[in-house]
């Protein structure tokens, strides 16, 4: 007597072969979720309370970084700036735009603005903006272009790898201190070689101990 | 086939005192007799009842595991210094307890002793059981258990890579590698049976069923001739295996530099332990199973002796085992391995010690008396004394090495606590559990091995 | 600890709503509101949100949840976000200063370091003001100001004190009375000379159970008049203390610690030092000849000494033992060969007369002036405590008085037994109390009133030499907490200065000048004002006061009290790092305990035995007993001490509170219950009987003994004998590592090591160290990554007796780092031992190959992820751990990063000294040195080459960069042991 029609012959055969396969796709897919912008938030702009344009202030206005950012070359932190910063000037230019009002609310209530935040580190990550800084990485090189970004996003996945791409091979991405904060920088042609001076002349190391991160 | 045949034959009629089955049977009767217990007899109240208890305490099991994984190792007795105590020790005790089952099928297969035949089958699903059980610890005894998978080499964004110098590590392979080519093996094994029991089952799903497992098998010359080829590989691979497993799992204990844990005499004793307590997990289990079902001709007075004797052996060598480390830590001359000796013998949890040598090395002497050997009760009771022996072997060398090391302010005790117990106990639930459905759902002894030792196998070319 | 939450604190509110006092005083949430939901927010700037911290951890590719950012409005120019700010102030206790650095990060005090410039400091801090950043986040403080429970606000406060002043005015302020503490503070003695000024019949009575009373009066008995003493231990060759714990109690003892450790260092002059003690106390382990004594016989044994010595009118005791005879003479002989450089110091636990003695003996010996320095008592009005005491609850019984004013202290509870103060107190018509905590006093006080801890107000005080110090807060008031200052101004004439405001002008006043803002800038920033030091003056003792013949030893058991190590009078109870801190040599927590010799406990029957649970690192079963003295009796666990004199029962204060907090309340015995006016610090004729119950202690280390083990090493200063080259080099089987660049270490001086355990506490509040509880310690779980060992060598009747901190070694060749099997642990190229919590799975393998034990694993959730308060104390520097990941210590890698980034910055090396760990710039001998060892010219490096630098379980071939220098004993040949 047959149990069974011939076809599950063939079926026995690619379920199989197709289990193989199945199991190798899902890995794949994992693999490609954990580094997907949905997993890292990477050129994902953010809610914020105000519609805050990097690309206006800093390629319109051409106001440098440090102006808000203003603990970024001694801190660990860049520092974002206090309402009174924005109202130096706001509260001459645009001072009655209602896109403005939650700074002046601020201002006036002395509640803090409650921005959300693009470039967040895990807690048990410590990373110190002003060594960066000092040694010759230009705020573009993770950041990205935000002389173009109308809406703050991350630039870069912020995942360990691509740090430690950099603390592996710092040649391949410093550029001279002078050209740190600015944002209109291209590496040249030599920038290997350029990188490889650089890493002597400002004793670049190469961290790669835990305990420089996570501590 | 046909070699295996006359193998088969000659060892029955061979220097052995009993056979390893019973005379007068025919092909037919065998495959009736063994078939009848999955296919026609149904289950019994007693069966019930056994699967309900194992049933029950294996949901304990999966309840303290589920309360481990919101509250914490915290749970547990294990504290500084002792931050490892029973979670390991019944992990080495299950994983001692799954070599029997390759063991048996395969080396004894190379070594060609038929006698294994009516036991192997089952003595397989308990170690793949067994692995089940000790799989669980590594995993759960971890503080993160959801980070677990950290432990294999996979490409990540962190771009880092397990420390291969760990014995853990190795132990995640040689773990692994073995769960798998047991199972590889035992399946492998169940074929030829699964179509007999498609073709004998009445039920359409028990025909659909085995028959899917059975992945088509139909006797032909060329199935039999390629079932061999694979069985025989599996086999070889499979041998390495046994030895290597105990092994790794022993490093674990050498490689560190703990007294009582760092010593070369590991591997060998390690391995012979589990041997040992393999084998004492077989005739536990074998013992009733045969006279539950009726199986004493099968699993004939020859097999328990022979197994009686490998206990015996096995036991003699752990018992050097102990004997070596008291010696090497007098001869050492070194004030911590001394002390270890002494505090292990003496101390807190000399009772511990002392049951463990009653167990191990005194208990199987009486081995040596064929009439113990082969009256079924005694045999049954010293099996279960000694993987009784073999859990607190573990425990000693891991509490007593721990709790009190180099340094006497770091001295401390262990104590298990209530989920200690219930995990443990958890997992003697879920073992007999899987057990009791192997034995309602397939047949516990090889079918048609059985019929290649009858006498009427033996065909003329 | 567990926040008060508000659903609670509202159904108790309106049970209690117009109920009467004495319903209230069985609630412990009456008079209690949980803290302002958004007061994490107000103060949480960018790194705040600890809640956050290490969720994270729980997966390596978790997505992360959504943070918001927080900036300030108008940001403090001073404030560079990111960088923490350090703040001179000062703690008092006993009214003593001590000054202090506080780390402030964004506005949050986090870590409290010694002021170096301050004399009572010199760089280093006691257990007490590690502790008094936690107490500051205290969920448990009294954050309402109440009346009978009932929230009432400053205002109304203010209206009734100025109607009870109003009220008084025509008495002249009678039936009115201030209870203080001992005021140092000029400014608040000021404060009160005005208010007396105001009311003449008011009363202003002192009573502070932290302040040394004994040593006051015994300076009144010598001299006649009050006075201050302090003493110069490093001119010091030979130093007797009698039953003084010269090194780790009292005001000056930071100073007097570093004096000792310096001059004892092989190189330095070297000074011996004996000690006849009752409790053995860190002054009598690092004592080269200890001799234990019963606290009754110590006065027999000092007039003895003091009439060899030739101190007039002093008669010669009788039936002193015959080893107490040696001792005697051995100290005669080495005090008569260093005449004018010898020390003879009197302690806390004994009566006036022994202090006298002491003095008398000083100045026989030309010790003042050169030793020991007499001055002006520190306090503005220095006052017979005990009398004054005596006076008020007399004042009290006869109805004298109308309003009772408490300035903090806690007199319900710490006030002698026999006064009945309590009961004194209930007869007044108005109490008002001044309190961090609802305490005892509290509870039966109308008005209770929060404090403001000394982290959230101006304030002023004095150190043990009389030097001032500004105290300045670090952060506005977390619970509305009010000064003192504050309070007193409610009756002046304007009720609503602040205490800054009053302080200032104080110094104005005093300082006057125009260069006035820079004096007071100077003052504030340096935290000591410039020479305000007490003179010294010369005194002269009366001998005729030992005209008394010797004091015969009454016989039976003598029952001493000391303040707790650890929470002092009970005032740091609710303090749970406090709590937590193993008690030195005993290394009791979270309990009191009868503390006796080993033979005592014997004799009585009863024995301590460790449980099977947690062990001799754990859990110490000990036997319930009650002792009895007079006629009121407490029960208590019985503990043996080694070292400890028989016959005596030594019991620590501060315990058995019953109104606190969640941490403190209802832990161990109140030893107060048997204390009384007239047996203040020691009473004969006690008598103990066991209960036959027993009591599980939380010890966390009972076994003290070496068994035989090659882990301390002494050296004799006369030979001081190398013994390096017994330490071989050994195989390895991994290629060893070139180390270029920093190569950091640490050296830990067992000869200057006090076992006083501040760096203990210290590495738990800089490193964010969770506290696990009693029930955990008693598992063995607690989670100190470093440890004090305690070893005894010798008889158990006066066994010598040595500290050893353990953190982790940073071995070289490490064992924990080979077997962890996903890289959470591994070795940094400057051969650091590094610990990644974030890698961490929790296989704990690590920890049972640590030949050194010194890892520590989370085996539950320890940290506290909801109390807000709490949060705000965390080091954001410093990862906050998760449940089920191993930590230890890591050299303060935080410290270490941030140093050697400013330095990259500079483009230049570290400098040495520049990095300090935090277990290393609070110890008060300078016992801990880390720096870079690849630099020959380091300090660390230096001791490394000491001949007394050894390698704990060298023969591991660990290769530990943590390195010990071995002690070194100093013993007098008549009583050498070892001849």
């Amino acid at each position: 007597m047959q149990i069974f029609h011939r076809s599950a012959n063939t079926i026995a055969r690619v379920s199989i072969f197709g289990a193989l396969f199945f199991i190798a796709a899902v890995i794949g897919l994992l693999y490609q979720i954990d580094r997907s912008p949905w997993m890292t938030q990477e050129h994902v702009s953010r809610e914020q309370p105000i519609q805050f344009s990097h690309e206006r202030h800093v390629a319109g206005n051409g106001i440098d970084c440090r102006y808000c950012h203003t603990s970024v070359e001694d801190s660990a932190v860049a520092g974002i700036p206090p309402t009174k910063t924005c109202m130096n000037c706001h509260s001459q230019i645009f001072s009655t735009s209602p896109f403005l009002e939650p700074v002046r609310e601020s201002f006036r209530s002395d509640k803090s603005i409650r921005w959300t935040r693009v470039h967040d580190l895990p807690d048990f990550t410590y990373f110190n903006h002003s060594i960066h800084v000092n040694k010759g990485v230009g705020c573009a090189t993770c950041h990205g272009p935000v002389d173009k970004m109308p809406l703050m996003r991350k630039a870069a996945s912020l995942q360990m790898a691509w740090c430690l791409d950099c603390h592996r091979h710092p040649e391949r991405y410093v550029r001279p201190r002078e050209a740190v904060f600015d944002m209109n920088y291209l590496p040249p042609p030599n920038q290997l070689e350029l990188g490889t001076r650089l890493v002597a002349d400002y004793h670049i190391k190469k961290l790669t101990d835990c305990s420089t991160c996570h501590r | 086939m046909t070699e295996r045949r006359h193998e088969g034959h000659g060892v029955v009629d061979g220097a052995a005192s009993s056979p390893v089955i019973a005379p007068g049977y025919t092909f037919g009767s065998v495959t009736d007799k063994i078939s009848s217990i999955v296919l026609t007899r149904g289950a019994s109240h007693g069966w019930w009842l056994g699967f309900l208890v194992a049933f029950l305490l294996a949901n304990m099991l999966f309840v303290s595991l589920g309360y481990l994984v919101l509250k914490g190792i915290g749970i547990w007795g294990n504290n500084q210094p002792v931050a490892w105590a029973f979670d390991i020790t019944n992990f080495v005790w299950w994983i001692g307890i799954g070599h029997a089952g390759t063991l048996i099928s395969a080396i004894l297969l190379l070594l060609k002793q038929t006698w294994r035949t009516s036991i192997n089958r089952f003595a397989e699903a308990m170690t793949l059981f067994a692995v089940a059980c000790a799989g669980i610890f590594p995993l759960f005894h971890t503080g993160r258990p959801w980070l677990a998978y950290w432990m294999l080499p996979i490409p990540n964004t962190m771009s880092v890579w397990p420390q291969f110098r760990s014995p853990l590590i190795w132990d995640v392979f040689a773990v692994s590698t073995y769960a798998t080519v047991s199972l590889l093996f035992w399946f492998v094994g169940l074929v030829p049976d699964l179509a007999t029991l498609r073709d004998r089952s009445e039920s359409k799903i028990g025909r659909v069923v085995y028959g899917v497992f059975a992945l088509g098998w139909r006797g032909s010359a060329r199935h039999w001739q390629r079932y061999d080829m694979a069985y025989l590989l599996l086999a070889g691979l499979a041998t390495p295996l046994v030895v290597s497993v105990h092994t790794i799992v022993s490093f674990d204990f050498a490689v560190a530099q703990l007294p009582g844990w760092h010593a070369t005499i590991f591997p060998p004793y390690f391995v012979a332990g589990a041997i040992y307590s393999g084998f004492a997990m077989v005739l536990t289990l074998a013992i009733p199973i045969r006279a539950v079902y009726g199986l004493e001709d099968f699993i004939t007075s020859r097999h328990l002796q022979n197994m009686a004797k490998i206990l015996l052996v096995t036991g003699l060598i752990v018992a050097y085992g102990y004997t070596i480390e008291a010696f090497m830590a007098w001869y050492s001359a070194n004030t911590y391995e001394e002390f270890m000796m002494a505090n292990r013998m003496t101390g807190p949890y000399g009772f511990a010690y002392w049951l463990l040598i009653l167990c191990n090395v005194v208990t199987p002497q009486l081995l040596w008396f064929r009439r113990i050997r082969s009256s079924v009760v005694p045999l049954f009771v010293i099996s279960l004394i000694v993987n009784v022996g073999m859990w607190l072997e573990r425990f000693v060398i891991i509490v007593t090495s721990l709790h009190r090391d180099f340094l006497p302010s770091s001295w401390g005790r262990y104590a298990p606590t209530i989920w200690d117990i219930s995990t443990y106990v958890g997992t003697i639930g879920l073992f007999l559990a899987l057990l009791f459905l192997f034995l309602r759902f397939l047949p516990m002894i090889s079918i048609f091995e059985m019929r290649t030792i009858l006498p009427q196998a033996k065909v003329k070319e | 600890m567990k926040p008060t939450n508000a659903p609670e604190f509202w159904r108790t509110l309106a049970e209690h709503d117009g109920a009467d006092l004495h319903e209230l005083v069985g609630d412990e949430f009456a008079s209690r509101l949980p803290a302002p939901p958004d007061a994490v927010e107000r103060r949480s700037f960018l790194k705040l949100m600890g809640a956050s911290m290490a969720m994270a951890g729980m997966a390596g590719c978790t997505r992360q949840p959504p943070e918001q950012i927080v900036p300030y409005v108008r940001q403090p120019e001073e404030i560079i976000p990111g960088r923490p700010l350090y703040y001179a102030t000062a703690m008092t206790l006993g009214g003593r200063a001590s000054g202090l650095l506080v780390e402030s990060h964004e506005g949050r005090p986090t870590k409290v370091e010694g002021n170096p410039l301050h004399p009572a400091s010199l760089g280093a801090t006691d257990v007490f003001a590690q502790g008094a950043v936690l107490d500051l986040y205290d969920p448990d403080r009294m954050q309402t100001l109440t009346y009978l429970g009932d929230i009432r606000p400053w205002s109304a406060f203010l209206g009734a004190m100025r109607a009870i002043a109003t009220s008084a005015q025509g008495a002249k302020g009678a039936g009115l009375r201030f209870l203080t503490e001992s005021i140092c503070s000029p400014t608040l003695a000021a404060q009160m000379d005005e208010l007396l000024a105001h009311f003449p019949s008011a009363v202003w009575h002192q009573w502070d159970s932290a302040a040394d009373l004994n040593a006051a009066a015994g300076a009144r008995l010598a001299f006649g008049s009050d006075a201050s003493i302090r003493y110069a231990v490093d001119r010091a060759a030979v130093v007797v203390c009698l039953d003084a714990d010269l090194l780790s109690y009292g005001a000056g003892h930071l100073a007097y610690a570093r004096q000792f450790a310096t001059r004892r260092r092989p190189e330095n002059a070297g000074i011996r030092l004996y000690a006849a003690e009752s409790m053995p106390s860190s002054t009598g382990a690092r004592a080269d000849h200890r001799l234990p004594t019963r606290a009754s016989q110590i006065e027999a044994l000092a007039r003895q000494l003091a009439a060899d010595l030739g101190v007039a009118g002093v008669g010669r005791a009788e039936g002193l033992a015959q080893e107490t005879h040696a001792w005697l003479r051995a100290v005669l002989n080495d005090l008569n060969a260093h005449r004018g450089s010898s020390l003879v110091v009197a302690g806390e636990g004994q009566p006036p007369v022994v202090h006298a003695l002491a003095h008398a003996m000083n100045g026989a010996l030309g010790n003042a002036g050169q030793t020991v320095f007499y001055a002006d008592p520190i306090e503005a009005h220095p006052a017979d405590q005990m009398q004054s005491m005596r006076d008020l609850t007399g004042a009290m019984n006869a109805g004298q008085v109308q309003a009772l004013v408490i300035i903090s202290g806690n007199p319900v509870y710490t006030a002698p037994a026999d006064l009945k103060f309590a009961d004194a107190m209930n007869k007044v018509a108005v109490r008002v109390h001044l309190s961090l905590h609802a305490d005892e006093t509290s509870a039966l006080c109308h008005w209770q009133v929060p404090q403001a801890h000394f982290l959230e107000s101006w304030s002023d005080a004095r150190a043990f030499d009389g030097t001032a110090s500004i105290v300045q807060p670090l952060i506005a008031p977390l619970y509305g907490g009010r000064s003192a200052h504050e309070l007193l101004a409610a009756f002046s004439d304007r009720p609503e200065a602040t205490a800054y405001a009053v302080v200032r002008q104080f110094w104005q006043k005093r300082h006057g000048g125009a260069d006035f803002e820079n004096f007071w800038r100077q003052s504030v920033h340096d935290g000591v004002i410039p020479d305000s030091a007490m003179a010294p003056r010369a005194v002269s003792v009366r001998t005729a006061v030992f005209a008394a013949a010797a004091q015969v030893p009454a016989s039976g058991l003598d029952v001493s009290f000391r303040n707790d190590p650890t929470i002092y009078d009970g005032r740091f109870a609710n303090n749970a790092w406090l709590q937590e801190l193993p008690k030195p040599l005993t290394h009791l927590t979270w309990d009191n305990a009868v503390l006796v010799s080993p033979a005592m406990l014997s004799r009585l029957g009863g024995s301590a035995t460790p449980a099977m649970t947690g062990g001799e690192r754990g859990q110490i079963k000990a036997p319930i007993v009650e002792v009895t003295y007079r006629g009121r009796s407490i029960r208590g666990a019985m503990f043996p001490v080694a070292g400890h004199p028989d016959q005596a029962m030594t019991l620590h204060l501060g315990y058995g509170r019953t109104r606190v907090g969640h941490v403190g309340t209802d832990r161990g015995f109140n030893a107060n219950a048997i204390r009384t006016s007239d047996a203040w610090s020691f009473g004969t004729g006690a008598t103990v009987v066991l209960t036959g119950e027993t009591f599980s202690l939380a010890c966390t280390q009972y076994h003290q003994l070496m068994e035989g083990r090659d882990l301390i090493h002494v050296v004799d200063r006369g030979t001081m004998d190398d013994r390096r080259s017994t330490i071989d080099e050994l195989p390895w089987m991994f290629p060893a590592v070139e180390y270029t660049g920093y190569k950091w270490g640490m050296a830990i001086d067992l000869n200057a090591c006090t076992g006083c355990n501040a760096c203990v506490i210290s590495c738990q509040a800089e490193n964010n160290i969770p506290v696990v509880g009693k029930a955990e310690v008693l598992r063995g779980r607690e989670m100190h990554w470093l440890r004090v060992d305690t070893y005894h060598a010798g008889p158990a009747e006066n066994p010598d007796t040595y500290f050893q901190p353990v953190p982790c070694m940073h071995c070289e060749n490490a064992p924990c780092e080979i077997v962890c099997p996903v890289g959470a642990t591994v070795h940094s190229h400057e051969g650091l031992n590094d610990m990644v919590y974030n890698r961490c799975v929790g296989t704990r393998y690590c920890s049972n190959n640590s030949p050194y034990k010194v890892r520590r694993f989370n085996y539950f959730l320890y940290q506290d992820w909801e109390t807000p308060s709490l949060q705000l104390q965390r080091n954001p520097d410093v990862t906050v751990r998760s449940r089920g990941v191993m930590e230890k210590c890591t050299y303060c890698v935080q410290r270490i990063n941030e140093a050697k980034i400013d330095a990259e910055k500079e483009d230049r090396p570290v400098r040495d000294g520049e990095i300090q760990t935090a277990c290393q710039s609070v110890c008060p001998t300078e016992a801990i040195v880390f720096g870079d060892i690849g630099d020959p010219n380091s300090r660390v490096s230096k001791l490394k080459g000491e001949s007394r630098d050894y390698a704990l379980l060298h023969d591991l071939n660990t290769k530990p960069r943590t390195t010990y220098l071995a002690t070194i004993s100093d013993r007098h040949p008549d009583l050498d042991k070892s001849k």
